[in-house]
């Protein structure tokens, strides 16, 4: 379901932490630069994702809610592993 | 001179908190592996519930707030031995804490490994739980795990023999702690002098199988399956709604609100539900192999909870697996009908 210049994550019915670690696994094989979206139902992800970007030196593109479903638009940075 | 790297257990609790800071103390650089099993407190209740604020993650938090990379690690597969099999055992309820800790300390160690680093650093204190964390159990977290003396407890390292990093002065011994026991006084006073507010404070433990209704809920299951078997779905929806049991391998689960019925009708594709159609009511699943009566029954009980719930008969959606549905008139429960044994 990616588009070509998106990688989605799709962490719809599962909750935190387990979005991020689906987030985290998928990041780790993706090069620097890479855009990524994860669309989540737990309402957590919205603050969880952000931190776990910050913390881990990924940048969140926008976030966005819509029709109870949640959007993390991230792009991989640097130093991701 | 080197510059020696730490991996350290990340709760999100004030204890691994300080164990790190106290570290980075002393020009260690330390990243964080916090480990998701499955029956962590964290996250799961507070997303579920819809009038709970979503609540952070408290071991991001830390992690943020301490400027230490954390790495989550889903052993929920792994996990599954530790809790059914636990060499040690059990503590007051299904907590193989004892078990678990070496389980989390050998999954550190091969991290470390793997990645570089030189020692682990949890924040054990000695005396601190009855089990896990009693002077005589420390060492066989340190042996059983397979890091030795590359394992340091910078809270309470001053009661234990010296480890590898402070023999070789990667840091400093002077500079770490001597606390004992479950005061958290001294804990708190630390926090305060590095100006660290606002941690959390679990209460009971940092998961679910500490708590007795959870445990009763789980030993439940095994036993109305006749296997001591799980998977992530089964644990997490433990945690959600009233669970009611006619019967072995018969399980009526009802939402207690409306953030527990939204989360249930993701089930919908395992279980069969009900839903209830001329009045307000919950959502609810039936867990197991069921006949026509038992569908009805169950119908009856969902209709106890809603808010038909005194009159002469109330319609219920009943939907298979397959999504087709149907509909059904159903006289609710009195209290008085459900046997008190059936509610776990
Ligand atoms: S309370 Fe749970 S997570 Fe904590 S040590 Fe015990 S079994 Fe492990």
């Amino acid at each position: 379901m990616d588009t070509l210049d998106t990688v989605v994550v799709d962490c719809r019915r599962l909750l935190c932490p387990l979005p991020v670690i689906r987030v985290q696994d998928r990041v780790a094989d993706l090069a620097p630069g890479t855009q990524v979206e994860a669309v989540c139902t737990d309402p957590g992800a919205l603050q969880d994702i952000p931190a776990w970007c910050r913390i881990n030196g990924h940048t969140v593109l926008r976030t966005d809610s819509k029709d109870g479903e949640h959007c993390v638009v991230m792009r991989v940075g640097g130093a991701c592993e | 001179m080197i510059e020696r790297k730490a991996v350290a257990l990340v709760s999100g609790g004030l204890d691994s908190m300080l164990a790190v800071r106290v570290v980075q103390d002393q020009g260690i650089q330390v990243e964080g592996l916090n480990f998701f099993t499955g029956f962590c407190v964290e996250g799961h209740t507070h997303a579920i519930r819809k009038n709970t604020k979503p609540k952070r993650n408290n071991a991001l938090w830390v992690a943020e707030r301490l400027g230490v990379k954390l790495h989550f690690v889903d052993v929920v597969e792994d996990y599954r031995d530790v809790v059914l099999n636990p060499k040690y055992g059990y503590g007051a309820n299904l907590n193989p804490c004892l078990d678990c800790k070496i389980f989390m300390v050998r999954r550190a160690y091969e991290w470390m490994r793997g990645h570089g680093f030189d020692f682990i650093v949890t924040g054990e204190v000695v005396g601190q739980r009855p089990k896990s964390q009693r002077k005589d159990t420390l060492p066989i977290v340190q042996d059983d795990s397979g890091a030795g003396d590359l394992l340091l407890r910078p809270l309470c390292a001053k009661r234990l023999p010296p480890t590898r990093p402070e023999r070789e002065g990667w840091v400093e011994r002077e500079r770490l702690f001597d606390f004992s026991g479950r005061s958290r006084k001294p804990q708190m006073a630390l926090a305060k002098a590095y100006g660290l507010d606002d941690y959390a404070q679990p209460a009971g433990g940092c998961c679910f199988l500490t708590d007795s209704q959870y445990a009763a809920k789980l030993t439940d299951l095994w036993n109305s399956r006749g296997d001591r078997v799980y998977d992530l779905d089964d644990i997490v929806l433990l945690k959600v709604g009233r669970h009611i049991r006619p019967r072995p391998g018969f399980k009526v689960i009802i939402a207690r609100e409306e953030g527990e019925g939204r989360f249930l009708t993701g089930f919908r594709k395992r279980f069969v539900s009900i839903k209830t159609l001329s009045h307000g009511g919950p959502e609810a699943l039936i867990d197991g192999v069921v006949t026509e009566s038992d569908i009805e029954l169950a119908a009856r009980l969902v209709a106890r909870y809603g808010q038909g719930r005194d009159c002469e008969s109330v319609r219920v959606e009943v939907r298979d697996l397959t999504g087709s549905t149907r509909e059904l008139d159903v006289r609710p429960f009195t209290p008085q009908e459900i046997p008190g044994e059936w509610i776990l």
